[in-house]
């Protein structure tokens, strides 16, 4: 059903910290791995080793360049999954049913056997967290690992979504955001998780984390400068005897006449 | 986002069979017999062959059926019922005029108004998207509501309303034009606010992927502004201005009607286009793609 629940039991989703992603883009093999060898239609590439390639993916990795009003430049490698939005404007434009958010815990998925594949529910998120496959003509987007958090036959340290499960850097966290005491609760708390684009009324549930300000390290580099300096400036002994004679030799450093062609 | 060839031919095809079963039935003009058949193929030759269109971009057309489950949330599914509603009672219509000789005012202006919810309807499922501010605006209707009527007047054969309608859809097209181009800066979403990464400059400095995507595919589309000041024009020339003409020029005949509505139809794709790929998905922003 594409009505929206007034409220769900949990709000399940990930957490996701920009100070600490390095940009591998392990999540993106990961997520793609497992959701094309589990539940639902495999998400297709196209030319996959052509001039041309193009794939489905529910996860990507952008990057960008801040300069923050005071302080240096960064690099901020930024993951983009889906938000599994409280008021999720794909479900409700959805025609067939086919995309809906679950009560118990606030996921939204898509059953593929409902879907015409119109396309509407990706025009609708903001996020760009939907992507039609071009092989299955069925709209796929993240399912926040649903066949792997309540799965039984995993072993319980696997029962986490896959992206947040394979993140070298442990820059995603999953959990109930909805739980005030949860562990990813307490993290946005303390390190001022926000919302994507607030002002398009979607309500995310995952949040991001922000880069922490770096340190402006150019003064520290001056104080250091000193340090540098040569330790003696007039020079004895064999070496510097050596280095004297060579450079009266025709073409060393201080002959007026071949120096500095 | 992507101007699909499809959704351009299903919505300028079926607004305009739309607007003339609305003029069909409130009976302008009140026809009966052969000329009411040819009248009535005319319209759901449109409006049916627009509706088909449409289904082309589906990825799975045989679950179409499923499209007319959601209508308590979905302006699609909405669409879907309100089409199939007009199109059944303007076929009563339709029948009783065409084998029966009688006109049926009842039904006729039943029809004709569902006719009119149905366009509105289209027009929200556009009207609605906030992700696309250039759409997201009260004009969305008022535009594709006007153009269909007008169009409707036009192949109804109702010479001087025909002109008036297509001044006022014209103005329309130009006030939705000046309004959707301050759009997506007026709507607050930026760079900034897609990546929280703000106050200060964000600039996108790598997509995640060297290739393309289906995103980029269906939602970037830039068209140089140059290119569509002119498209403009041609729109602005071909879909009202050269049939207003026409339709004024004294003593307008059969034969400078068919040019009317052949130069409307020319400009009322081109119009439909632009309508598209004019159209600036937020999406774009994660891509550095919008200068917001
Ligand atoms: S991120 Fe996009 S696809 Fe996911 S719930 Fe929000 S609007 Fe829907
Ligand atoms: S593409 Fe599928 S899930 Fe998305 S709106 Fe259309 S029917 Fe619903
Ligand atoms: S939760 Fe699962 S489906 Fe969603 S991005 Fe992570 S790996 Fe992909």
């Amino acid at each position: 059903m594409t009505e929206l629940p007034a409220t769900t039991q949990k709000k399940l989703g990930l957490v996701i910290d920009l100070d600490t992603c390095v940009g591998c883009h392990a999540c993106v093999i990961s997520c793609k791995g497992w959701n094309t060898e589990n539940y639902g239609a495999p998400l297709s590439d196209q030319d996959a080793y052509g001039a041309d390639p193009t794939g489905t993916f529910l996860n990507r990795v952008h990057s960008y360049e801040i300069t923050p009003e005071d302080g240096p430049a960064q690099l901020v490698h930024f993951p983009k999954s889906c938000l599994h939005c409280e008021d999720a404007p794909c479900v409700t434009v959805c025609p067939t049913g086919a995309s809906y958010k679950r009560a118990e815990d606030g996921i939204v998925l898509v059953n593929e056997s409902d879907c015409i594949g119109c396309g509407l529910c990706a025009w609708a998120c903001p996020y760009g967290a939907r992507e039609m496959d071009a092989a299955e003509g069925v709209m796929k987007k993240c399912t926040l690992c649903v066949d792997r958090i309540y799965n039984d036959n995993l072993p319980e340290e696997d029962r986490e979504p896959a992206c947040v499960r394979t993140c070298p850097a442990g820059a995603r966290h999953f959990g109930d955001l909805g739980d005030p005491d949860s562990a990813v609760s307490q993290l946005v708390e303390a390190r001022g998780g926000m919302d994507l684009m607030p002002e398009q009324g979607t309500k995310p549930v995952n949040k991001y984390l922000p880069p922490r300000p770096k340190q402006d390290r150019a003064a520290e580099t001056d104080t250091r400068a000193p340090q540098l300096k040569p330790v003696a400036e007039d020079t004895k002994g064999f070496f510097s005897w050596l280095d004297k004679a060579l450079d009266r030799l025709p073409g060393g450093a201080s002959d007026p006449d071949k120096g500095g062609s | 986002m992507h101007p699909a060839p499809s959704v351009i031919v299903f919505t300028s095809l079926s607004g305009l069979g739309f607007g003339l079963l609305v003029f069909l039935g409130v009976g302008l003009p009140p026809v009966t017999g052969w000329v009411a058949l040819v009248f009535y193929l005319i319209a759901y030759g449109l409006a049916v062959g627009g509706l088909l269109a449409s289904t082309f971009h589906l990825g799975h057309p045989e679950r179409a059926l499923k499209a007319f489950t959601q209508w308590k949330t979905s302006w699609l599914s909405r669409e879907a019922w309100l089409s199939v509603a007009a199109l059944l009672v303007m076929a009563v219509h339709a029948f009783a005029a065409v084998f029966l000789d009688s006109v049926l005012t009842l039904v006729g202006w039943t029809g004709a108004a569902l006719s009119l919810v149905t366009v509105y309807s289209t027009s929200m499922i556009y009207a609605q998207l906030k992700t696309v501010p250039r759409w997201n605006q009260p004009l969305t209707p008022v535009h594709l509501l006007s153009l269909s009527i007008a169009g409707g007047a036009l192949l109804a054969g109702q010479t001087t309303l025909a002109a008036l309608l297509l001044t006022l859809a014209a103005a329309v097209q130009v006030a939705h034009w000046q309004m959707g181009d301050s759009a997506l800066s007026r709507s607050g979403t930026d760079l900034s606010t897609a990546t929280g990464l703000g106050p200060g400059t964000v600039r996108a400095f790598e997509p995640p992927h060297t290739g393309t995507n289906y995103l980029l595919k269906e939602f970037v589309h830039v068209v140089g502004r140059r290119h569509a000041r002119k498209l403009r024009l041609i729109a602005l020339l071909f879909g009202y201005g050269l049939p207003v003409l026409f339709l004024l020029f004294p003593g307008a005949g059969h034969v400078l009607g068919a040019l009317a509505v052949v130069s409307h139809l020319a400009g009322l794709v081109v119009s439909r286009w632009l309508f598209f790929a004019e159209a600036e998905h937020v999406v774009g922003l994660y891509y550095g793609k919008r200068v917001a």
